[in-house]
């Protein structure tokens, strides 16, 4: 019976029976099924992480089989970190996604079952402890996303689904690829068979493979020069599924990019390598951030900001390889916790601007004005947003890029503070050119409505959660550490 | 030769074939055809590679089922996707990659 009320199945039966609920419900149907189920999963986030803290990392054999048949689920403290972010972002934007599409009903009619869906894929993903179930969750997080991207209908959605979806297809393509190799040289997947298997001398189909999944997951990640699917379908899609997408989406692929760096590969990684993907970081911090301020539409503007800002998670990298432990420590915390500010701030900075959009009834920055006086609170959430996004004190973006700091301090990599701060002056310069431009009064012939409370108020807890978490994000390294061996 | 190492060899060039056609291709079903052979290679190496001595193991083979199914589904939502961008432009390709810079208008 206490097998029963395990958390650990519940995060993936859960959301998987309330996205086909809503299916069976009929279109635009299961909103208010998903808030309540969406609390639910979040009270077992909490109580799994509470588990872990008591008493350490956990396995769990679906239906008692045990791994070789059967699945096994592995929770530790990343994992249950992601875990808590997916759900965290997820219940703001399902209060958000019932009022917007009210507002605004284009593409409401298959949003709630793909979001289940999609959630049911990340939680899947997230406590995947092999590398075929890690396959089958990606393909199943990338078709759910894929819909979600084409719901709204259209020239520009659709296609930029199916760029994203072709994208998508080859990154788990290459992953697919990567998974024989290392079964046709050890005869298992399980991460907790292979990670004492590899070691330096390994056969070169191992090195191959590592090199092949890498690459998949970082066209998944949309790290620069990857980034070209990320801006047309995040800025496309309605305000909710961009917020989806940008916030949680690509940081599961970020994920594994590190489960697999810090733990699998590990004996393969080199700081050639490293530094590659530190540059790669670099290169799209400002890539990104040059081209957000050359935007004239406030989501593709948001969305380029991702591409931006998925540019600091690598920075991990190099500053983990091959470093004294605290340092790589530092940067691992740095690098998880700029992926759970920047899930929380671009969920909030997206929701605001759909409100913003709703408002004003077009995507477009030139026609803010008289959005500080209508909306002071989605402008106020936005604000915020950037704040955590430029990196700013007390926000979580600030501790992530304080840590970040530190270790490239600490490891003598000076370049990487140089990308960091000319990277936060030009997030600052792209967050003040939307923040200008509401301030301004309402330009005669535009028009500035109201929108629902519930838009104003669900963009502005996720703004605040961001912010707290640069007070309060201590509990969160502390889960982090959760069995990890360092 | 083994027999595994020319099921994986055979499974490469597919993959390969797949990969060049996935990128150059730039008709929509041709890239889906691509993207179905390179899938098939990646499923030939992970059988190919999956035998021991002669013996075969089930567990590649119970994978590679999982793949093709995953395998479907992707190319069933590759193709109703291209349907409707032949109903809404009438071409079965993408349109052209605009600049970076540009603002995207619809």
């Amino acid at each position: 019976m206490t097998d029963f009320l395990d958390p650990l199945p519940w995060l993936i039966v859960l959301p998987l029976a309330w996205g086909t609920l809503a299916f069976v419900l009929g279109p635009g149907r299961g909103g208010r099924l998903a808030v309540a189920a969406i609390a639910l999963q979040g009270a077992l986030a909490l109580q799994l992480a509470g588990q872990l803290i008591d008493s350490g990392a956990r396995v769990y054999a679906v239906g008692g089989w045990g791994a070789s048949l059967g699945i096994d689920l592995m929770a530790d403290g990343l994992a249950v970190v992601m875990l808590l972010l997916t759900q965290a972002v997820a219940l703001p934007l399902a209060v958000y996604a019932r009022g917007y599409f009210a507002a605004s009903p284009k593409g409401r009619e298959l949003f709630w079952p793909l979001t289940g869906f999609l959630l049911a894929a990340l939680n899947a993903l997230f406590l995947s402890a092999d590398l075929f179930n890690i396959y089958v969750t990606l393909e199943l997080l990338g078709l759910a996303a894929v819909g979600l991207v084409a719901i709204a209908g259209g020239t520009q959605p659709v296609t930029a689904a199916m760029r994203y979806l072709l994208a998508t297809l080859l990154g788990s393509g290459a992953w697919l690829l990567g998974v024989a190799l290392i079964y046709g040289t050890y005869g298992s997947v399980s991460l907790a068979v292979l990670t004492p298997l590899i070691h330096s001398g390994a056969p070169l189909a191992v090195p191959l493979a590592a090199a092949l999944m890498l690459a998949g997951l970082l066209l998944k990640t949309a790290l620069f020069p990857f980034h070209f699917w990320l801006p047309p379908a995040h800025g496309g899609a309605p305000a909710p599924v961009s917020a989806l997408l940008s916030a949680l989406v690509i940081k599961a692929t970020f994920y594994l990019a590190l489960r697999l760096w810090l733990e699998l590969f590990l004996p393969l990684t080199t700081v050639a390598a490293a530094q590659l993907l530190g540059a790669l970081g670099a290169a799209a911090i400002l890539w990104g951030s040059v081209l957000a301020l050359m935007q004239s539409r406030l989501k593709m503007l948001v969305a380029y900001s991702t591409v931006a800002q998925v540019g600091y998670l690598f920075l991990l990298f190099p500053l983990a390889t091959q470093v004294p432990p605290a340092a790589a420590e530092s940067a691992l915390a740095g690098g998880v916790m700029q992926a759970v500010a920047h899930g929380l701030a671009k969920a909030a900075m997206f929701a605001a601007a759909g409100s913003m959009i709703v408002a004003t009834g077009r995507d477009d920055i030139g026609h803010l004005g008289g959005v500080g006086v209508r909306l002071p609170l989605t402008l106020f959430s936005f604000g915020l947003a950037g704040v955590t996004l430029m990196g700013l004190p007390p926000s979580g973006g600030f501790s992530a890029k304080w840590l970040l700091l530190g270790s490239a301090l600490e490891t003598g990599q000076w370049w990487w503070v140089v990308v960091m701060i000319v990277g936060g002056l030009l997030t600052a310069a792209y967050v003040f050119k939307v923040l200008r431009r509401a301030f301004l009064p309402r330009a005669a012939g535009d028009r500035v409505a109201r929108v629902p409370r519930t838009l104003e108020f669900s963009a502005f807890a996720l703004a605040l959660a961001s912010i707290l978490l640069g007070l309060f994000g201590a509990p969160l390294l502390e889960l982090l550490a959760v069995g990890r061996a360092a | 030769m083994s027999a595994a190492l020319l099921y994986a060899l055979t499974g490469a060039a597919l993959f390969a074939i797949g990969l060049a056609g996935l990128l150059l291709q730039p008709h929509l079903l041709r890239k889906i055809l691509a993207f179905n052979i390179l899938g098939s290679g990646v499923f030939l190496i992970l059988v190919g590679l999956g035998q021991r001595d002669g013996t075969i193991d089930p567990v590649p083979q119970a994978m590679v089922l999982t793949g093709i199914v995953v395998a479907i589904a992707a190319t069933a939502l590759a193709l109703a996707l291209a349907r409707q961008l032949l109903d809404l432009t009438g071409q079965m390709r993408l349109p052209e990659d605009r600049s970076d810079a540009e603002p995207v208008d619809d």
